[in-house]
């Protein structure tokens, strides 16, 4: 899934100073189940932000809405109704998603209300972790299924740098070296032959050096 | 047990404090409440088992949100009694209401930055 983090309130009230009236906007996929954009989510800030304006003494009305995808443009259309007369539209969709209501809705101010952060995994309730950095060229049968573009904080391919210590990365002691957990795959699946494998320079074209990436299936256009 | 507690302390019955969601609570202040405070069981005596452990976490979060959008977090509070302790809640509901009066008048209900 696409993980997000809720900006922090003081940005997003700066974000909305100028407005009477925005539409709230979260998306019903990645970031309902990674808790940062759903309808709790949703129904949250909203009260936060009227309750601050009220406070302040400059009322906001904030119209709530979750759209069942926010990167898809059947549902992206549906919401020319219920934009109504709001002023912008806050989004806590993931950065795809705001930018796909912004195309659809140019008149529009669409602002974001969160930071997508990666693509993850829910390792535990509560706790998300990033796995994929979408390189377009995917190596994991060589790493036996962990990936040294995400998990190596270098995206090294042949074998952990200096840094690895106790099995911890050197950019952070709470973050697990890479290399060691594929080294720790190929025992595991006494396999370690394949560590000595020599991967050649990966193609970097396929991933974002290769500029905005697209995929079209001829079959299923209309 | 005829005990007598402030009246202007409004009772919302759940089946469980594992139900009070942080909406919930910030809907009490979005409509004008002065203060709130969740009575769970004793921890331990979940009929549930983690109800009351539940609402203690979301409680402690809505207390973080009541902060930064400037209500204010002392405004809400959890506390943990069995349903008979009856003396115990209206000690409470006497204790939490000194409390708001302190803090005075919740400043987000509608219409008072208006009048002030
Ligand atoms: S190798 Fe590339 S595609 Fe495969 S998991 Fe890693 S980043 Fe994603
Ligand atoms: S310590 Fe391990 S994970 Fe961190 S940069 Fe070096 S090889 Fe990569």
């Amino acid at each position: 899934m696409i993980v997000a983090n809720r900006k922090p309130f003081e940005e997003i009230v700066e974000l909305v100073k100028a407005y009477k009236s925005i539409l709230l906007l979260g998306c019903n996929e990645c970031v309902t189940v990674c808790a940062a954009g759903g309808a709790k989510e949703v129904a949250v800030l909203a009260s936060e932000l009227r309750m601050h304006r009220e406070k302040e003494g400059q009322p906001i009305e904030v119209k709530e809405h979750v759209l069942e995808r926010n990167c898809d443009p059947e549902y992206v259309v549906s919401l020319a109704p219920i934009i109504g007369d709001a002023e912008a539209i806050l989004s806590m969709a993931c950065g795809c998603g705001i930018q796909f209501v912004g195309e659809h809705y140019r008149q529009m101010r669409v602002l974001p209300a969160v930071n997508t952060t990666f693509d993850g995994v829910a390792e535990e309730q509560g706790v998300w972790a990033e796995r994929c950095l979408g390189c377009g060229n995917c190596i994991l049968d060589k790493t036996l299924g962990v990936c040294p573009v995400t998990r190596c904080a270098k995206s090294l391919f042949n074998g952990p740098c200096g840094g690895s210590h106790g099995g911890k990365c050197e950019v952070s002691d709470e973050t697990p070296c890479g290399w060691q957990l594929i080294v720790d795959r190929y025992k595991e699946m006494n396999m370690l032959d394949k560590y000595m494998e020599i991967q050649p320079l990966k193609n970097w074209s396929t991933s974002r050096d290769g500029g905005p990436r697209k995929r079209v299936r001829e079959d299923l256009k209309l | 047990m005829r005990l007598t507690y402030p009246p202007n302390v409004k009772i919302v019955k759940v089946p469980c404090t594992g139900r009070v969601d942080i909406i919930h609570m910030l809907k009490a202040f979005e409509n004008g409440a002065d203060g709130v405070f969740v009575a769970g069981c004793l921890e331990g005596e979940c009929h549930f088992l983690k109800g009351n452990l539940r609402a203690k976490k979301r409680v402690a979060q809505t207390k973080a949100l009541l902060d930064e959008c400037g209500i204010g977090g002392d405004r809400i509070a959890m506390y943990n009694l069995s349903s008979a302790q009856g003396q115990r809640f209206a000690e409470i509901s006497r204790e939490m209401t000194e409390k708001v009066r302190q803090l005075g008048p919740n400043p987000a209900r509608k219409g008072r930055a208006k009048a002030a």
